[in-house]
């Protein structure tokens, strides 16, 4: 088996802008072969522009890391597009591809991208049309079971790149439900997201942790995580495991992975050494 | 200069005789789906099979409507050439158009029916023009229906940048996610909209009376419970009650239904193809009562768009299929994001 690579999956949450730059400037030395660095969720969120994201990448490049921009999930106005072409124009770095307006510029450009997970690739027949039209890489949507994935025939030079850790990005909407919750209107939000550096956590009537709130976007209440299930990646085809930015202990997380990647580390072993890093309960997913 | 602009009304077709109603009343279209995971309704005792589905098509056509079959959740490797099969049943029967979401679908349609007319579904999410102009391009799509996420200033930018006809849904229940791109029922029970065809399916409901009140569940998930002088509603997981330190309230969405007959005339000069009503799972009573009602509204429209008001007749008659339910504008209203 190839050596399994590691990627830093773009940051879902809005830190500050000292905490963002930070951290990446702590990954520049974490054992991760790939960084996706970009705004995925929420156009309000500007402490990091586009700009700074593109001189962040050209930084963390000449460490060695290959370097992904992911794009915008959910495209709603001229200004979206802007930025999306800006991600797209720069022609330097690949983009990850998280609605087909991206996907239809990366085409254009002739720039290799990466499909993204709400790409919704779900058969053979959609991943090799994303593979003529320049996808080097895949990511299952976030629901596919491990089978699936195994029994999904993949182009060749196109890599599979599971999501393997963090809560799990499940819906996305026009609304801000952190805004909601605050009684603001989207437009008026007072960034309160970056009071919630790792969301806003929903519970049931009977408070069981059930969602994660982060802005416009829905996501799991538990974490993620497949290092309990790292034994079942045997003889699978994935190729990348995707970790998912969280504010504290992010480095102790990817050196679990990479231990257990690199064979350092036993299966059964990894529960115990990742659960006082997580930020809520494990969840071994689909 | 634009097409002059088409303004049809799509009405729900779940069973043969809410086809035939949505006809009667004034339907320029209806939409429909198999008895299977094939399209985005997957409930039981719902939907056509080959014989039900001829004669819809026989009836609707016969009257000068048309049909479109819906076909828009995601095929898997496994089980593919079911909906190749479903595609090759809708063009042999001759359906006017089928509503599609994955690429992948549309490669195979546009391989072997080049004929066929095909409408981008809204589970395929494309929420700008660079979105609906790849499936343009790439597949021929003639009409892209909307996600409920854009402002009318900003579907207005949509329809002046492509030559695919748009569609908006116009009435009924509103997803408050975008759609295609929401797995919280597949979270909360295995089955997602995406690849099961339904969200909050009615197996893993549970209904439950206990000291503290009705309590409704989802896969024993707890989505809300009523006190004795509420309504319990069903447990679509967007629409519960949860708690978000410390309040509990509507933390998603409250049960809404989208109601956008006051917004006709903007839609009307933006240039709209198509207003959608949503409701598949709704008896034929529902749908005939709520084509009659949009049917008078396009055509008071189509009068003459300056004079149009929205007659209390027509919101007297929705309220009173709609359970008393609160409507709203969504997203079309900017301030409600």
């Amino acid at each position: 088996m190839e050596m399994m690579k590691l990627s830093l999956g773009p940051l879902l949450y809005y830190w500050s802008r000292e905490d963002t730059l930070a951290f990446y400037g702590e990954a520049a030395g974490w054992p991760v072969d790939i960084i996706y660095l970009g705004e995925t969720v929420c156009s309000r969120r500007h402490l990091i522009r586009v700009q700074d994201w593109l001189d962040l990448a050209a930084t963390l490049a000449d460490t060695g890391k290959e370097v992904v921009l992911s794009s915008q999930t959910l495209i709603e106005s001229e200004s979206d597009l802007k930025m999306l072409r800006k991600l797209v124009g720069q022609g330097r770095f690949k983009v990850e591809a998280n609605e087909f307006g991206a996907v239809r510029l990366c085409a254009e450009a002739k720039l290799p991208f990466v499909a993204g997970p709400t790409l919704n690739v779900y058969n053979p027949e959609t991943l090799a049309m994303l593979s003529e039209s320049g996808a080097v890489r895949w990511v299952p949507p976030v629901e596919m079971p491990r089978d699936m994935i195994a029994a999904m025939p993949v182009p060749e030079n196109v890599e599979t790149e599971v999501f393997a850790y963090g809560r799990l990005p499940l819906a996305f909407s026009a609304r801000c439900f952190t805004a909601r919750h605050y009684n603001l209107q989207k437009d008026d939000c007072q960034f309160k997201c970056l009071e919630h550096p790792d969301g806003l956590t929903l519970r049931t009537r009977e408070a069981q942790d059930f969602l994660t709130l982060n802005g416009i976007q829905t996501q799991s209440g538990k974490v993620h995580s497949l290092a309990h299930r790292y034994a079942d990646l045997d003889g699978s085809k994935v190729d990348v495991l995707r970790l998912s930015p969280q504010l504290r202990h992010m480095g102790r997380v990817v050196e679990v992975f990479r231990q257990l990647a690199d064979g350092a580390l036993n299966a059964k072993d990894a529960p115990g050494r990742l659960d006082r890093l997580i930020p809520g309960q494990p969840y071994d997913g689909y | 200069m634009l097409p002059e602009p088409l303004l049809e009304l799509i009405c729900p077709a779940g069973s043969l005789p809410a086809l035939k109603a949505a006809v009667d009343h004034g339907a320029d279209g209806v939409y429909l789906g198999l008895k299977d995971n094939t399209n985005a309704r997957n409930f039981s005792g719902l939907n056509f099979d080959e014989k039900s589905l001829a004669e819809g098509i026989r009836y609707a056509q016969a009257k000068g409507r048309k049909v479109l079959m819906a076909l828009n959740t995601y095929p898997q490797p496994a089980t593919l050439s079911r909906w190749h099969a479903a595609v090759d049943k809708a063009t042999e029967l001759g359906v006017d158009a089928v509503i599609l979401a994955d690429p992948g679908l549309m490669a195979y349609a546009n391989r072997t029916h080049p004929d066929l007319r095909l409408h981008l579904s809204v589970q395929g999410s494309a929420t700008s023009y660079e979105a609906v102009n790849f499936y343009r391009e790439r597949f021929g799509i003639r009409r892209a229906v909307l996600p409920r996420v854009l402002s009318l200033p900003q579907v207005e930018n949509v329809i002046r940048n492509t030559e695919a006809e748009i569609e908006l849904f116009g009435f009924g229940g509103l997803c408050v996610m975008v759609e295609g791109r929401c797995l919280l029922s597949s979270y909360a029970c295995g089955d997602s909209p995406n690849t099961f065809g339904a969200c909050s399916p009615g197996h893993a409901v549970r209904w439950q009376q206990t000291d503290k009140g009705m309590e409704t569940r989802l896969n024993g998930i707890l989505i809300d419970r009523y006190a004795d002088n509420e309504k319990a509603g069903y447990p679509t997981l967007c629409k519960g009650r949860f708690e978000v330190q410390g309040d509990t309230y509507y933390a998603l969405e409250e049960p809404t239904s989208l109601n956008t007959l006051e917004m006709l005339p903007e839609m009307h000069r933006l240039g709209v193809a198509a207003i959608k009503i949503e409701g598949r799972q709704r008896s034929p009573a529902y749908v005939a009562q709520v084509t009659q009602v949009w049917r008078a509204a396009i055509d008071a429209v189509k009068k003459s768009a300056a004079t149009f008001a929205v007659q209390p007749a027509w919101h007297a008659q929705l309220d009173k299929i709609s359970e008393g339910s609160m409507h709203t504008l969504g997203a079309y209203y900017r301030p409600w994001k």
